[in-house]
Order: structure tokens, then sequence, then C-alpha cells
């Protein structure tokens, strides 16, 4: 048909155009300012996961000499590998910060073999020996924020009831739920946390009915691990129960209801790590943190949180920025009696073993599968 | 009650609470689908609707400051997709379902769109209404705060039932849905008569929509639906288009996705996989229960393409 014929001449200049384009793009985009390229899963505002990321990439833009460029909404398919593709040849950036978990393999070990000289950041903590040198993967121990989440939180429940809105029982969630317990309990040694897993990241109406069943199971603070908290955040407010937040301080949506939170602190990362390469430097390719390091902070406490919890909260944070305290020292019990960590063993901050976890401590109401 | 647990009992409260809470998306959405089809015709554009009706109330709730503007904006915005979906649909041969999912696919596109700077801003939420004020028990009082769009969308279901029966406007939706030919014969214009039930059926949707952005879960995000448009119009083949089955059907519905978290919150953790899948394995059992390769569904419009 005649159809065909023209539209596949068309078609041709197009693609003519389009190449002479790019290559005219990267002429343009190469000049003397270092370009810094981000990637989120999701929206950028979700009061979440993306949104610390985000505020992470605004805290790069304000170094002198560096461009951003950030592309939301990328899904972990080979869309990150286009995107990363466009961003380096169109862009010009030379570092790149892939921030979604399942990103990593196989699209950022591929990229990173493909551009070897270009820095590739992912946020999950995956690299392993056998991956490109110039891949790295950082992730933060945000156990230890959950941890004062939780003595605030032990201190601040008048039925000893506590909530959490979990996605899914993956070794992550696991212990931000046992770190979130065991902090309560070690405010309140009766408390009890009880879990309900969603299913998935983003449930927006699974997460609003486990809010309201755990509120009507008598739980009077909640907390969550989910990519967007603003849902649980709201309707727990609206029915009267106070919340601790997660991945970024969520204050704003409930000033009265907010406690404290479990947040990324990415916006003192970021520019230290771009700093780094700029100057030259290399990062280490496993990279990890707790408040120490600044990868995670704890939201200011809210006005109602007693002079007792601030005080013992601010200790054990003390006792985290010095490096000296472990939250998972033996003898720890799972919630079926079964010793888990044996008395005498320490596993600290970064012990292997935690990040199998698959059970949930003494005080936890709830089962993983 | 001294003790604020109630134990066991939050289940059936949960279930009870949550039918109210959750289903009113899915019987606005229903509810509208049931008037198009019964026209002939099939809109599966509602899903995108849906969401669009949850974006454009948010928006203008936020910029207006009142919720109810938010409501009448999702309903416009939901007929103008209907009128979109019926206007394309009146061309000759083109496939109501094909349209249908392309809808679909623009209004959720369109609304994640245009609602970008909308997901960080908190809107002006519809109110509630307390019916427990009788009861001391916190959690019945909580289940009890009903929005008024779910009393609308209750009442609209018995309206409409008799609606088809008895006025000329659903004898001429049924004659539409039944045999173009008989109701062109009478003289009136089958494509006028889809176009306006289209356009009812994405008004509907769209207040659907605006109940789950501005009530409950009550905040506009992307994953805000999770198919729930898509869900009610497979619940109107459930319900045999019927308008009063699609009420309960959404109240099913709504109950069964109360299930699995208030299973949990008391204890019982053992496949809650499973129950979450309530609804669709509900959904499944009906279908295949009352399916027969013998005769076309009871009840379906013989218009419609998925019958003819």
């Amino acid at each position: 048909m005649d159809f065909g014929r023209i539209s596949r001449r068309h078609l041709l200049q197009g693609s003519a155009a389009l190449a002479l384009g790019s290559t005219l793009g990267i002429r343009g985009a190469a000049a003397a300012e270092t370009t810094v390229g981000f990637i989120y899963v999701g929206s950028r505002d979700d009061y979440g996961y993306n949104q610390a990321h985000a505020q992470g990439a605004a805290a790069v833009k304000k170094l002198p000499g560096i461009k951003v460029v950030e592309e939301e909404k990328v899904a972990e398919t080979d869309a990150v590998e286009k995107t990363i593709e466009s961003m380096v040849n169109l862009d010009g950036a030379t570092l790149l910060f892939p921030t979604s978990f399942g990103y990593y393999n196989p699209h950022v070990v591929k990229m990173a073999s493909k551009f070897p000289k270009l820095h590739f950041e992912h946020c999950g903590g995956l690299w392993t020996d056998k991956d490109p040198k110039n891949a790295g993967s950082y992730f933060g121990y945000i156990d230890e924020a959950q941890y004062i989440s939780g003595i605030i939180a032990g201190y601040s429940t008048k039925s000893g009831k506590l909530g959490f809105v979990a996605a899914k029982p993956i070794p992550q969630v696991l212990r931000n739920i046992n770190a979130f317990t065991l902090g309560a309990r070690l405010a309140n040694p009766k408390a009890t946390t009880q879990v309900i897993f969603t299913g998935d990241w983003s449930m927006p109406v699974k997460e609003a009915e486990a809010t309201n069943s755990l509120i009507d199971q008598g739980v009077d603070v909640l907390t969550c691990h989910v990519d967007g908290p603003k849902t649980m955040v709201e309707n727990a407010a609206r029915r009267g129960a106070m919340v601790c937040g997660y991945h970024v301080n969520q204050s704003p949506l409930a000033p009265k209801a907010y406690l404290t939170g479990a947040e990324w602190n990415w916006e003192a990362l970021y520019p230290k790590f771009v700093k780094m390469i700029v100057a030259g430097e290399a990062i280490p390719n496993f990279y990890r943190g707790g408040l120490k390091e600044e990868i995670v902070k704890v939201s200011p406490y809210g006005e109602m949180v007693s002079a007792e919890a601030r005080k013992h909260a601010d200790d054990v944070k003390a006792k985290f920025m010095s490096g000296e305290y472990t939250i998972f020292k033996g003898p720890i019990a799972d919630n079926k009696g079964k010793t888990v960590i044996a008395g005498g063993t320490d596993r600290g901050q970064q012990d292997p073993e935690l990040e199998k976890m698959d059970y949930l401590v003494e005080g936890v109401i709830g089962a993983t599968a | 009650m001294a003790d604020a647990s109630l134990g066991l009992w939050t289940v059936p409260l949960a279930v009870f609470g949550g039918a109210i809470r959750v289903s009113t998306p899915f019987l606005f959405v229903s509810l509208g689908e049931c008037i198009t089809e019964r026209s002939g015709r099939i809109n599966l554009g509602l899903e995108g609707t849906l969401v669009m009706g949850a974006m454009s109330a948010y928006g203008i709730s936020y910029l207006s400051g009142s919720p109810w503007l938010g409501v009448l904006a999702a309903g416009i915005t939901g007929a103008l997709f209907g009128a979109l979906h019926a206007g394309i649909c009146s061309l000759p041969r083109v496939n109501d379902i094909a349209v249908g999912i392309a809808l679909m696919l623009l209004g959720t596109g369109l609304a994640f769109f245009l609602g970008k700077p909308l997901i960080e801003p908190t809107a002006a939420r519809l109110p509630a209404i307390d019916f427990g004020w009788w009861s001391d028990i916190p959690q019945l009082r909580a289940a009890l705060r009903i929005n008024v769009l779910f009393l609308i969308g209750v009442a609209i279901a018995p309206l409409l039932y008799w609606a088809f029966r008895t006025t000329r406007w659903g004898l001429l939706i049924r004659t539409a849905g039944e045999s173009a030919d008989a109701a062109r014969a009478m003289g009136h214009s089958v494509l006028l008569i889809r176009l306006r039930a289209t356009m009812v059926g994405g008004f509907l949707a769209g207040i659907g929509g605006s109940f789950l952005s501005l009530f409950y879960p009550g905040s506009w995000n992307e994953g805000l639906s999770s198919g729930q448009g898509i869900t009610a119009v497979a619940l109107v083949i459930f319900a045999r288009w019927d308008p009063m089955l699609c009420l309960w059907a959404s109240l099913a519905f709504g109950g069964a996705a109360a299930l699995g978290p208030a299973l949990q919150s008391v204890g019982i953790t053992s496949g809650y996989h499973l129950f979450n899948a309530a609804p669709y394995i509900l959904t499944l059992a009906i279908m295949i229960i009352t399916c027969s390769p013998k005769r076309t569904l009871t009840g379906a419009p013989a218009e419609l393409s998925i019958t003819r």
C-alpha cells in the first residue's frame, strides 16, 4: 500500500533528525559543571520514600557548579535503563542516583558496565564484589530511628497497645517492626505492637482499613512501613490516635497527633557524595550507616511528648551517636517463644544475620506468613 | 466501655464499618454503569473516570475550599468523559469496549499528570454525619460516622430500580438496550439515548471518585483507586444489571475489603493474602455458580456487545 511507503520514509527522516538532535544535545550539555541525575520510582512529593530522596536532590542543587536532572515514576524495568541513557547522552550526567531498590539488578549493573567512567549510586545496599566498581550501593539503618520512635511511643501510649501498618513481611520491614517494639518495651515492658500487612507498598484503601481496625482494637499509637504514610497518618489523626512517621517528617499533616518519626537524611548524605565525586575521591561501593553517620534521623518531638520520654530517647540517641549501642542484644525471643538471639550475643548494626531477619520479636502480635 | 477492646467482636464490626466506608465508590460506579449498560453500551472507561473524578474533586476542593464544589466538579468531569465515550461510539463500526479501554488509560494518565501538584497539599474533606451518638462504644461510633454521599448512593439504588420499571425514561433506556430497532421504530434516536445514559453513568462514577479523595481514604495519590472502578464494572454483571443488587453487591465488596485487615488485627494472621483476595474470590465463585453455556446471562440487555 501507498500508506506504508510514505510512513516508512517519514520514519527515516524523523530518526535522522532525532539522531542529529541528540549529538548536538551532548555538545550543548557538556559545559563546565557536573550534572547529577536522580531517578525516582514514584512521585516526588508523596510524603514518603520518594520525597525523602527528592529532598536530598534539592540539597545537591544548592551546591555551586552542580546541575541536577530528575525523573519521576520510572518503573523498575527497562524504563530505568532508558532514563539513564537519556540522562547520560542528552543531559551529560556523570553521577546517577537510581533510588529504587528494584533498579539495581540487572538494570544499574548493566548500565554501570556500559558506562564505566560514570558513577552510579544506588539506594538499597545490594552491591557485591562481582558488580562493576563504578556502581555503589548505599543504605541506612533506619531501625535505629524506629527504635527511638518506639521509646517515645512506649511512653505515650495509654492502652499499652501500639499498631504497625506494614507492606510486606520482608527483612527490612520486620527489622523496623522489631526495633520499634523493642524500643517501646524499654519504656513500657508490657507494651505490645499489633502488626497488619497490607500486601503491597501502596494500597491506600487497605492502609486506611488497617488503621481503623487497629484503632478499633484499642491501639492508640501507630506507625507504618509503606511507601506513602500520608493515608495512615491522616486517618489515625482523624480517629484521635497518635502517630510516629516514616520516611520523611509528616507532622504538617497532623501536627497534634505527630509524636516523632524515623526519617531518611539524604539531604545530608547526597551533598557529601557529590562533593567526594567532584573532588575525585572514591565512595566506598558498600556504604551504610545509621544515626551516627547521618543517613537517618529522628523527627523533632511533638509538643505532647513528655519530658521523661524525651530524656530517655535523647539518652539512647546519644549512645547511638557515639556508636556504643546495640538494639538486637541477646537474649531475644520471637513471638512464638523461640530464642532467636542467644544470651551474650550482640547483633550489631552491621551484622549480616540481621539482613536475613524472618521473625517477629516477643511483644509483636502478628505473623510473618 | 471501660476496656477499649472488643476482642473478636471487632471483626463483624469492621466488616460492617468497612461495608459503609469502602462500598461508596463501588456503589456509584456500578449504578452509573448499570444505567449505561441498560441502554445497550458498555463503558469500561469508568476506572479512568473514577480516577479523574478523584483528582478533580481534590483539586477543586483544595483551590476553592469547598468539598461540595469538588464533588460537583468530579461529576461534571465524569459526564464529559461519558460524553466522549458516547461520542466516539456514535461513529459507525466503533467497538465500545475498545474505546472504554482507551478512555480508562487516558483518564488515569491524565489524572496522574494533572494531579501531580495535588499529592502534597491537604484539601478540605467532606463532612461525616455522626449516627452513632446513642452509643458509648467508640468503635461503633467510628463505624457509624457516615458520609452523605453513601446515603445518596443508597437512595439512588431504589430510585433507579423504580425509574427503570415505571417511568418513560426508564422504558426508553431499556428499549434502547433491548432492541435498538424498536426504539428507532418508536421515533427515538438510540444514539442520543445512549449519549445521555453514558453521561449520567460518567457523572455518577466521577462522584464515586470524589468520595475516594475527599472522604475515605481521603487524600489524592496515584494508588488511590487500585482497580476499584474496573471491579465495579464487573460488579454490574455480577448484580445482573439490577440497581438493588448493585447496592447489595457493593456492600458485600466493601465488607470483604475490610475482612483481611480486621482478621489480622484480632490475631488471625495466617493466609492474609487469601483474605485480601476475598472480593475477587467472591466474584469468581458467583460467576461460576450462575453461568451456563446454554443461555445468555439472565437480565443482560440484548444490545450489549458481549451478549449480541
